[in-house]
């Protein structure tokens, strides 16, 4: 497994929905409620840090943050 | 906490026990100067926190002041396992007409301190107990009660010690046994305490070790008698590259707690454990049945799922690791299916498969569903509470034994 492989996530994914993934006042809010640093804010919108997504705690607190349907918490090892 | 023989000697000196006039130089002049006031033939002596001094070459006899100061010299360069000196000791050569042991040693099965004396001072006690064991006195003292001379004379006289001697050396052990209970000594030895010539007793060698825990309590004499500072922790334990890696990968992160020891192991199954005393349990029951831990760790207090990879990445890097055991007591603020995630990243980014390289999976508790979900998807082993951790630890031993 190469470096970059092995900074992929391995057990969690998260998929953002356009045009919420673009909003700077969504990325802004993002960024604050996630306590282990998935995501970032900048004025392109919401980047999802891949190598963070394996730290989510599964709060669900973004996707209360997100419209209704825009963020989908994927759990890969249920798949 | 451990004292260089300079300090040690000044100790002795405090609580009013006979030392020989010795001085603590850190410069080859300083020495000349020293040996110069005591007159006479000297012994310079390193002053390392180890040792082996003697056949290391730290211990050097010397007729005249120059001399003394030439040895200074060279012992000040010499390392000795390790350990630079922070100066010599320049001491009168004793004229000894015999050498005694005396010492007060903390006995953690008794709880109590206890009194050793011998008549065969300046080799190993250790050495004197096992071929000469009546050679050795002993007695305990109380925790609280005064000491008194008669319990040092009892000790004393077991060994054959009579008349002037015993006389003498009596005090001499009394005063010992006093400021080790004062001080909150673990180790409090003379070795060897000298009758010279003229009959009179003094203490040529000391070493003296303070527990840990008193030492916030003992700042008189640490800091105003000894001059010791605060942050002089005297922390000579060397850690592993294993034990360094760990604590790194901890610091790093403020979430959750993890450590990892690996003196004295060099089994084949690694642990990654922890939980309410659950470490020790554990590294017992692989022990006792018949496994061999590879080293022991402490997980817990919720750590990241980095943490918990870095921990065991680390466990599974170590020589002659084939498979790891991840097991806790019962957990509630540290979450399952996090360790689940770590240990098995651990495992996916060293291109091991987690199903092979778990030997098993026991840790009940918070979100323990979600982690035997993870668990269940890479074909890990896993146990819940019902499964005792001596059964737990017994099937990861007879899974290794198994492989190899």
């Amino acid at each position: 497994m190469s470096p970059a492989e092995a900074m992929d996530a391995v057990f969690i994914d998260i998929e953002l929905d356009e045009p919420a993934k673009s909003d700077p006042e969504l990325a802004k809010k993002l960024e604050e409620v996630c306590t282990v640093g998935i995501f970032k804010a900048s004025a392109a919108g919401t980047e999802i840090v891949q190598g963070q997504l394996d730290e989510c705690v599964l709060c669900y607190l973004c996707v209360d943050a997100c419209p209704t349907g825009a963020m989908r918490i994927i759990k890969k090892y249920e798949n | 906490m451990i004292f260089y023989e300079y300090e040690a000697r000044k100790i002795v000196e405090l609580a009013g026990i006979p030392v020989t006039k010795y001085g603590f130089c850190q410069t080859a002049d300083e020495a000349r100067k020293a040996a110069e006031e005591i007159g006479g033939p000297t012994v310079i002596k390193s002053q390392v926190l180890t040792g082996g001094r003697m056949k290391a070459g730290g211990v050097q006899f010397a007729d005249t002041p120059d001399e003394a100061a030439k040895h200074a010299e060279d012992i000040l360069k010499l390392e000795i396992n390790g350990h630079m000196p922070v100066g010599v000791l320049v001491d009168p050569k004793a004229e000894i007409k015999q050498e005694y042991y005396a010492s007060v040693v903390w006995d953690g099965t008794a709880k109590k301190p206890l009194m050793l004396f011998s008549d065969m001072g300046g080799i190993d006690i250790e050495q004197v107990a096992e071929e000469h064991p009546d050679h050795v006195g002993r007695g305990h003292i109380s925790n609280i009660l005064p000491v008194g001379d008669y319990e040092a004379k009892q000790v004393i006289a077991a060994t054959g010690v009579t008349g002037s001697q015993l006389n003498r050396a009596t005090p001499i052990l009394a005063k010992l046994a006093r400021l080790f209970r004062e001080n909150d000594m673990i180790l409090a030895e003379i070795n060897p305490l000298a009758e010279l010539t003229d009959g009179s007793f003094v203490a040529l060698d000391a070493h003296m070790e303070m527990e840990e825990e008193a030492v916030g309590r003992q700042k008189n004499i640490l800091r105003k008698e000894l001059g010791i500072a605060e942050e002089d922790t005297r922390d000579t334990y060397v850690p592993s590259d294993f034990e360094k890696n760990v604590k790194a990968i901890d610091a790093a992160d403020h979430r959750g707690v993890i450590q990892g020891k690996d003196h004295g192991f060099d089994g084949n199954l690694g642990l990654v454990i922890g939980a309410g005393g659950g470490s020790l349990t554990l590294t017992d029951a692989v022990r006792n049945q018949g496994g061999k831990p590879a080293n022991y760790s402490e997980i817990g207090g919720n750590p990241s799922v980095a943490k918990a990879c870095g921990l065991a990445k680390e466990v599974l890097k170590k020589d002659g690791v084939e498979k790891i055991a991840v097991m806790m007591s019962i957990v509630s603020n540290t979450r399952v299916d996090i360790v689940a995630r770590g240990v098995i990243k651990a495992c996916l980014e060293l291109g091991k498969d987690p199903a092979e390289t778990i030997a098993i999976f026991r840790i009940p508790g918070a979100w323990e569903d979600e982690g035997n979900k993870i668990l269940d998807h890479y074909g890990v082993e896993y146990c819940d509470r019902s499964v005792s951790l001596w059964d737990a630890a017994g099937r990861a031993v007879a899974k290794i034994q198994g492989a190899s």
